[in-house]
This record gives structure tokens, C-alpha cells and sequence, in this order.
């Protein structure tokens, strides 16, 4: 019966896997998504993309609010930034997509940078707003600049190639999303062990004492939020070469929110979280969907309002979370952890 | 010069919605510190439980508007309530999530009743075309000015003069000072939301007697934040001035720019407002010291 964890040496301390269980954890974790597409069928090959695209776009994203306290209503546009920029490089340079994918995500990083400046003067709920009227603005641009994205239309992009292979079907392209996840995450649990991460999280918690510790308050947030829309953008791009065809109404306003109600649902402030607040929300509607058509059947008037019943599952579901466990799916976890470490003596 | 005066009126009008609208949002914002993103939902719900009394139900319409005022007071309460009050003291995102959450709940319940389709509105407000000063306007955009301006004035008493009123303005300006002074925060937290969901519910019904009910009018909730932004979160005479000039740039830019301009006019107002005067046109300035 253990009474707590505790080191003997500063490395172990500092160690991204502490204890046994976590590697074991860990290892368990790299059998399953090696594992996995060999035996799952398409459908659910598609759920595990979108899962996997979703947990890169939640990460950047709770790299801005979740670890650096800065909220975006933008991320929606961000997203589309990326995935049109990936997308015209790829459609009009014929640039391969393992090309294009990281210009854009540097492209985004750079607009997320602009659009972080008013975050110098701005806290808080003006923060809120003014990224809402990024969203807006982007959208807007991306809708009127006809020329360049072709406007209200879908854009049609080249399907990848790499090696002279086509990348086309959910199991090629599942190991690619899963390269720039494993990527995006390994990038992440570092950035929070240096000394960028550590004033990111010091200006979150109190950005007036983070100041007088000498961080500079503009350069960090700048660089939160360029290095929150780097990994937008290339859930964007990924996005555009996923499903080889985009259009504006895929980064709405209701994006944005979809991403904020996956760290929120997940857990603020942690990178595990938002891959299980990713999987939260592209699972739910999904199961949903499913129900509904079993159900069909029986109730004929269930396909009408399905997408009504997705809607308000959703809505009910924020509800529920942050009046019942602010701190999400990481603290329901931990929870259930600890209650099987101290077992049969939990309380 | 009658394309001005057209523009003008349509200007006017939906500034006074946009006025209505904002006005509750500043109500909840002065007592509670919420930014209540669900606001053009409570239009929404207001103009469709108006159309199910007077359209489906066949009531008369003054009584309509009286069933639908009470309604909107009854979601307030009950939404304060359930969901705002076990909320109290949650860091800024919970908050604006939360009410993002009831947004979509809302949209979802009333798409889930009526469907999505476009209806038409039982209009009651009369709208013919008539002659003012040379340009051919419709009086329902008349009525819909002076109902607003009606409600607006009706409020600016009840903060001055009702001792409601002044007990609301008290926990706005410090709530433990209102505390000791034997005003209950709580039932004011509610009203705030009741009046304010009252409002949206007012705005939802002159919006649906222009246009018709459709699930577009909450894309209006969106249009508050370039309002209260220019006026001042926490001004509600700052709501009405900031709705008139969104209302009006909104409608001079459709007639005289085009593009689509119109949607986009306002949130770059918003952003320049917060770069230049992040407090807007009559907000209170916070300063944070050391």
C-alpha cells in the first residue's frame, strides 16, 4: 500500500514517464494504434482519422487557452487558413503535400501571430470577442476573394502521392495523421518542460506577476499564439488533404467552438486531455448517428431530428461537464486511477 | 436622397433590435460578469413561441406578447437557476462556454419543435407603404422604431426611478457593498436574466414580424458583440447609441458598398474600437495596479 510517489533524483522528477504504470501505459498505447488499422474495419478507420486530426487541432488549441489563458473564438478560421493554403499550394504549384502541409502550418502560424496582437492590451473576455471577429474577418476573405479560394465553392484539391503512390482511403492516410499526431504531441510535453512552456504557464496564472519575473508578456503571448495556430493550421492542411475537397462552411464559428468544447470536455492544461476530448466529441455525435439509424425503424420521425438531437447532446453536454467536473475527462480519469491504486481502502 | 432615407429607416430598425438585443446582453454582463453568448437564442425562442400562440394557436396578438414576455421571464429564471448560479466564480472560459452550451441547446430545441424551414409570421403590425419627407418606407420599420424606443425609455426609468431598478445598478457597482445592505444578489442575478431574456424575446418578435421566423435570427446574438463592444460592455446607454450606429453603418454599407460588406462592417468597427478604446464610447475604465 503506497502512500504517494516520490522521487530521489531531479531526472526522475523530470522524466515525461514517472512510474511504472505510465510506461507500461505508454507501451500498451504504441501496440494499440500500431495494431489497430490492420484490424479495424473502414468505418471505423475513419473515426480514428477524424479522431486523430481533431486531437492536433484540440492540442494547439489548449496551448493558447489551456496552458497560456488566452481564449480564441478564432480557431475555426485559423483552420482555414491552413487548409486553403495547403490546398492552393498543392492545386496550383503542384507542390506534394508533404511540402505544402508545413508551409501552411507556418502561414498560419504567422496570421494567428498578426491576430495575437490585440492580446497585448486585451484580456479576458475582449480577447473573446476580438478573436470572434477574426473568425469573422477570415471568413469573410475566404468567402469574398474569389480569385484566389474560388469563393463560396468547394475547393478541389489534388489526392496526395508519396513515392509515386497514391496516399488515397482512410488506412494509408491513417499512419501520415498518426505521424503528425505523434509529432504534435512529443512537441508539446516538451515545450511544457522549457523555459517557453514554463512562461506560458506563468502568464496564464497571474500575467501581471509573470512580468515582474521578467517574461515578457508580448513576445510570449505572440508566441502562444503562433505556436497554438502552427498546429490549427496543420489540422487544417491535414484536413484538406484528407478529404481532397474543402469548402468554407467547414471552419464556421461552430469549429471553433466544436475545439473549445473538446479541451474544455477533455481537460484544460492538458495534452492528454484534449486526444480524449477530440475522441469525446467525434465519438458522440457518431454513436448518435448510429442509434439513430438502428432506430429508424421503430421511430420514423428519429432521421428528421437527428441532427437537431446532435445538436442539443452537445449543448447539454458542456452543461453537464462544467457543472459537474470543470476539469474533465483528465480528472474523471485520475479519479478512477486513484480509486483502484488505493483500493479496497478508497473513500 | 430617398435611397438615403431608405437606408436610414432600415438602419434604424435593425439598430433598435440590435439595441434590444444588447440591452439584456449588458443587463447580464453589469450584474453578473457573464458574457451571455446565448443571447440571439433568446430572440430566437421569443419569435417562435410568439408565432406558435398567434400563428398556430390563432390568440390575439396583444396577448401573445404578454404569454411570450412571460415565458422568456420564466427561461431566465429557470436557466439562472439551473445553470448560471452553480457557475458562480468559474474562471472566464467556463462562463462563455457555458452559455455557448445553452446557445446550441436552445437552437436545438426550437429546430427539434418547428423545423428549420422559413415561416411566415402572423404579421400584426400593420405595414403599408407610406410618403415620409419623399421616400417610400413601410410602417411596420415605423412601429418596429417606436416599440424599441418605447422598451428602451421604459427601462431607462425602471434603473433610475424603481427601487429595483437601483438595487440592480447597486450589485453591478460593488456586490459585497449591496450585500451589507440588504439587497439579495441572487434574486437580482435572476432578474437580470429575466429582464434580459424579456428584452431578447421583444426583439425576436419585431425581428420575425419583418423578416419572418426562420433559425437565422440568432445570427443576431452574434451582431451584440460589435454593439456593446462600440458602447460599452457595461453601459446601457451605451447598448442603444452603440445598436443606432451598427445599425445604421450596417445598412449604409449593404446600399452603398455592396460585397457582402455589410456582415463583415461591423466586426472590423469592433476590432478598431478595442485597439484604439478597449473600454468603448461609455464603458467604465478598468485599471489594474500592482
Amino acid at each position: 500500500m503506497e502512500s504517494g510517489i516520490f522521487f530521489s533524483s531531479y531526472a526522475k522528477d523530470m522524466a515525461l514517464r514517472r512510474t511504472h504504470a505510465q510506461k507500461i501505459r505508454l507501451v500498451l498505447a504504441i501496440i494499440f494504434v500500431v495494431t489497430i488499422p490492420w484490424f479495424a474495419s473502414n468505418y471505423q478507420l475513419t473515426l480514428l482519422n477524424q479522431i486523430g486530426i481533431a486531437a492536433i487541432g484540440a492540442i494547439g488549441l489548449n496551448i493558447l487557452t489551456g496552458f497560456t489563458g488566452q481564449i480564441s473564438l478564432g480557431q475555426g478560421a485559423f483552420m482555414a487558413v491552413g487548409a486553403y493554403t495547403s490546398g492552393l499550394l498543392a492545386k496550383n504549384l503542384g507542390l506534394p503535400f508533404w511540402v505544402a502541409i508545413p508551409i501552411a502550418s507556418f502561414v498560419t502560424a504567422t496570421v494567428g501571430a498578426f491576430f495575437g496582437i490585440p492580446s497585448l492590451r486585451l484580456k479576458g473576455l475582449y480577447l473573446a470577442i476580438v478573436t470572434l471577429a477574426a473568425q469573422q474577418i477570415i471568413q469573410w476573405v475566404i468567402t469574398h476573394w474569389d480569385y484566389v479560394t474560388g469563393g463560396v465553392d468547394a475547393l478541389v484539391i489534388p489526392a496526395p502521392t508519396l513515392f509515386g503512390e497514391r496516399v488515397n482511403g482512410e488506412f494509408r492516410f491513417y499512419w501520415i495523421i498518426l505521424f503528425c499526431l505523434v509529432l504534435t504531441i512529443i512537441f508539446t510535453v516538451n515545450l511544457f518542460r522549457s523555459k517557453v512552456g514554463r512562461a506560458f504557464i506563468a502568464i496564464r496564472d497571474q500575467d501581471i506577476a509573470a512580468e515582474v519575473m521578467g517574461v515578457d508578456l508580448f513576445r510570449y503571448k505572440l508566441l502562444a499564439f503562433a505556436t497554438s495556430s502552427f498546429f490549427v493550421g496543420l489540422t487544417g492542411a491535414l484536413i484538406a488533404h484528407y478529404r481532397t475537397i474543402i469548402s468554407w462552411e467547414r471552419f464556421t464559428i461552430e469549429t471553433s467552438i466544436l475545439y473549445l468544447a473538446m479541451i474544455i470536455i477533455g481537460g484544460l492544461g492538458s495534452v492528454s486531455g484534449s486526444v480524449y476530448g477530440a475522441a469525446f466529441m467525434v465519438l458522440l455525435p457518431a454513436l448518435l448517428n448510429n442509434f439513430g439509424r438502428a432506430m429508424s425503424g421503430t421511430i420514423p420521425a428519429l432521421d428528421r431530428i437527428i441532427p437537431f438531437l446532435q445538436q442539443g447532446l452537445f449543448g447539454i453536454v458542456i452543461v453537464l461537464f462544467l457543472i459537474l467536473e470543470p476539469e474533465g475527462l483528465v480528472k474523471i480519469w485520475r479519479n478512477i486511477k486513484d480509486y483502484f491504486r488505493l483500493w479496497p481502502f478508497s473513500y | 436622397m430617398d435611397q438615403f432615407l431608405q437606408l436610414t429607416l432600415s438602419g434604424l430598425t435593425n439598430g433598435a433590435v440590435l439595441a434590444l438585443a444588447a440591452l439584456g446582453f449588458v443587463l447580464i454582463y453589469k450584474a453578473s460578469d457573464v458574457l451571455n453568448f446565448a443571447q440571439g437564442e433568446f430572440l430566437l425562442v421569443g419569435a417562435y413561441v410568439m408565432f406558435a400562440l398567434v400563428g398556430e394557436l390563432g390568440w390575439h396578438w396583444s396577448i401573445g406578447i404578454v404569454v411570450t414576455v412571460l415565458i422568456a421571464v420564466a427561461l431566465g429564471v429557470v436557466l439562472e437557476r439551473a445553470v448560471l448560479r452553480p457557475m458562480i466564480g468559474e474562471p472566464i472560459i467556463s462562463l462563455i462556454m457555458v452559455t455557448i452550451g445553452l446557445s446550441s441547446l436552445l437552437r436545438a430545441i426550437v429546430s427539434t419543435i418547428w423545423g428549420t424551414d422559413e415561416r411566415a409570421f402572423p404579421s400584426f403590425i400593420p405595414s403599408e407603404p407610406i410618403k415620409v419627407l419623399g421616400a417610400t418606407v413601410t410602417t411596420d420599420k415605423l412601429w418596429a422604431i417606436g416599440i424599441a424606443a418605447v422598451f428602451l425609455v421604459v427601462f431607462n426609468l425602471f434603473f433610475r426611478r424603481s427601487s429595483e431598478g437601483i438595487a440592480m445598478r447597486a450589485v453591478a457597482d460593488d456586490q459585497q457593498a449591496a450585500l451589507s445592505m440588504g439587497i439579495s444578489v441572487k434574486k437580482i442575478f435572476a432578474m437580470a436574466w429575466s429582464i434580459s431574456a424579456a428584452t431578447a424575446a421583444i426583439g425576436g418578435i419585431i425581428v420575425a414580424n419583418i423578416l419572418g421566423v426562420s433559425g437565422n435570427i440568432s445570427g443576431l446574438g452574434l451582431q451584440v458583440f460589435p454593439v456593446v463592444i462600440l458602447g460599452g460592455l457595461d453601459s446601457i446607454p451605451g447598448a442603444v447609441i452603440g445598436g443606432i450606429i451598427i445599425g445604421l453603418l450596417q445598412a449604409y454599407t449593404g446600399g452603398y458598398v455592396g460585397f457582402g460588406l455589410n456582415s463583415i462592417i461591423p466586426f472590423v468597427v469592433l476590432v478598431l474600437i478595442l485597439m484604439v478604446k478597449p473600454y468603448g464610447l461609455f464603458g467604465q475604465e478598468i485599471i489594474e495596479r500592482v
